[in-house]
């Protein structure tokens, strides 16, 4: 691991200064579990570290308000078991305990977590296999190699890394944004504004500017909170990354969908809204057999590779579930 | 915070093989940390590349927690931090100034005996090899006072985190589940 030099932040404005106007390679630090990882894997080679870990007023849950909202650095295991979480946005509770194991939720922050990077195994092998996330230019690995695990939707030429994070699959139905904090100040997006679609850059992965922390999670509450789900398959039944994975909220009236919001994870490269499966629900009784077509919607579009042909059909089937699992519950 | 202060926090054990325990020569900015391990309070000078494992294991000697993957997939390193549990292969050691950590050689009360999680891994014979059960018994008991060792099923979800490569799952479950109406007496 390259020596780096280490900075404790004693507040964000202190902290965005610091990331900033520091080399490129300058980092945040928070719970670890993901920048301390690919250091050693000298995939992250960064010259300074800033650990914003002591910003306590970045830790809190508030669900009071008119909007649940998470500190950047509180922890997946303690959103994940918050009781209000827990009963009136299932979907996202369950996002976080099907995610990692309970030792890294206990460390990982909920504001690293949107910005996890892919788990592809030519991003973290490196040399001898060229990878554009690594050394942009060099080639993706992944396009002629072994791609059971590697995106259908939203990929390029020059990545079809998938995005591996659960939490964002969920907050993307609920239309979540996140405060940043930059030099410039104070702005707020879409959670789902901020990952891109790697095109022709894929080491640009977000639309953060240089320097901006992530400040906290809004989620606006919303009735459709209980009626959801997050169904997650995975090679085996705890502790690993999806194959694929679904987020769904229903509205329902009666048996009959007034509104639906379907998000995928796993397959895509970045969180993916499925808006046209949405579309096929609206109006529509919610039957195993609408569901299934809701399901095949979301894949879409899909483009498989060698490999990772079978995650289409185990793709739609994963949003079926998830919609009759929601649905038991509204 | 000097050398030679470090030198005389260090186990005399340490010493006695010779364990390499100076302040990371090579490196020009050393960070002081002031840390509670196992009820001791330390101070060291290391380097902000040391992971929390290695902190425990090169220079307190401390070996219990095991370096299984080095990279928060196994387990082995388990420890609590605060109370909580965490890998600490994963921590950053400069990131647990002021804090209390507690390793499996922590948990034994004073008076000699086992902790009732590792009598009963020892009464269901929850282990083979034994290189992952120091991180299964800290996983276990922290499974234990989060409340999630309420049924089989649950055991198994929570302690997903720790890997046993010999399969001594089925023992392991049938130890936490013995020992988590022990543990409320203790």
């Amino acid at each position: 691991m390259q020596p780096f030099t280490y900075i404790r932040a004693k507040t964000a404005a202190e902290a965005v200064g610091a990331v900033a106007t520091r080399a490129s390679s300058t980092r945040f630090l928070a719970g670890g579990t993901t920048l301390y990882d690919l250091m050693k894997l000298n995939v992250e080679r960064p010259d300074s570290v800033v650990d914003i870990t002591g910003l306590k007023e970045l830790d809190s849950i508030d669900v009071d308000g008119a909007e649940l909202v998470f500190g950047a650095l509180a922890r997946m295991s303690d959103v994940a078991a918050h009781p209000q979480v827990v009963t009136e946005y299932p979907a996202i509770s369950e996002s976080l305990w099907r995610a990692a194991s309970q030792q890294l939720r206990n460390m990982a922050t909920v504001g690293g977590n949107l910005l996890q990077r892919t788990r592809c195994a030519y991003f973290r092998g490196g040399e001898p296999f060229p990878c554009n996330k690594r050394e942009p230019g060099s080639g993706c690995a992944a396009q002629q190699g072994i791609d059971r695990s590697h995106a259908l939707l939203g990929g390029s030429d020059a990545c079809i890394a998938t995005y591996p994070g659960d939490l964002a699959i969920a907050l993307v139905v609920f239309d979540a944004r996140i405060d940043l904090l930059g030099l410039q100040g104070q702005r707020t997006i879409a959670v789902e504004e901020l990952h891109r679609e790697p095109g022709a850059t894929p080491e640009v992965e977000t639309t953060l500017l240089p320097g901006e922390l992530i400040m906290r999670i809004r989620v606006p509450k919303t009735a459709m909170g209980r009626a959801s789900s997050y169904h997650k398959i995975r090679d085996r039944e705890s502790y690993a990354f999806a194959l694929a994975s679904a987020a769904v909220a229903l509205d329902m009236d009666g048996d009959t969908v007034h509104a639906a919001r379907i998000a995928i994870g796993g397959l895509a490269t970045r969180p993916w809204r499925a808006r046209a499966a949405e579309q096929v629900l609206a109006g529509k009784a919610l039957t195993p057999q609408a569901a299934r077509a809701a399901g095949q919607a979301a894949l879409q579009g899909a483009n498989p590779g060698r490999d990772n042909g079978f995650r289409i059909e185990l793709g739609a089937r994963t949003v079926a579930d998830a919609l009759m699992l929601a649905k038991q519950r509204a | 915070m000097t050398a030679h202060n470090n030198t005389s926090d260090m186990s005399s054990w340490a010493d006695e093989i010779g364990l390499d325990r100076r302040p990371a020569s090579l490196v020009s900015d050393a960070i002081s940390i002031h840390v509670r391990v196992n009820g001791r309070s330390r101070t060291l000078a290391i380097d902000p590349r040391t992971s929390l494992l290695d902190l425990l294991r090169e220079r307190l000697a401390l070996t219990g927690a095991k370096k299984g993957c080095d990279h928060g997939q196994c387990g082995a390193c388990t420890i609590h931090l605060d109370g909580r549990r965490v890998v600490s292969c994963l921590t950053l050691a400069v990131q647990v100034d002021g804090r209390e950590v507690t390793t499996i050689e922590g948990i034994t009360p004073s008076d000699g005996r086992l902790h009732p999680m590792q009598e009963s891994f020892i009464d269901h014979d929850a282990l083979q090899c034994g290189y992952c059960t120091p991180g299964q018994i800290m996983a276990a008991i922290a499974c234990v006072c989060e409340g999630h060792a309420v049924s089989a099923e649950s055991i198994r979800e929570y302690m997903s985190g720790n890997i046993c490569r010999c399969g001594a799952y089925v023992s392991i479950v049938a130890a936490i589940e013995d020992a988590a109406p022990k543990m409320t007496k203790v």
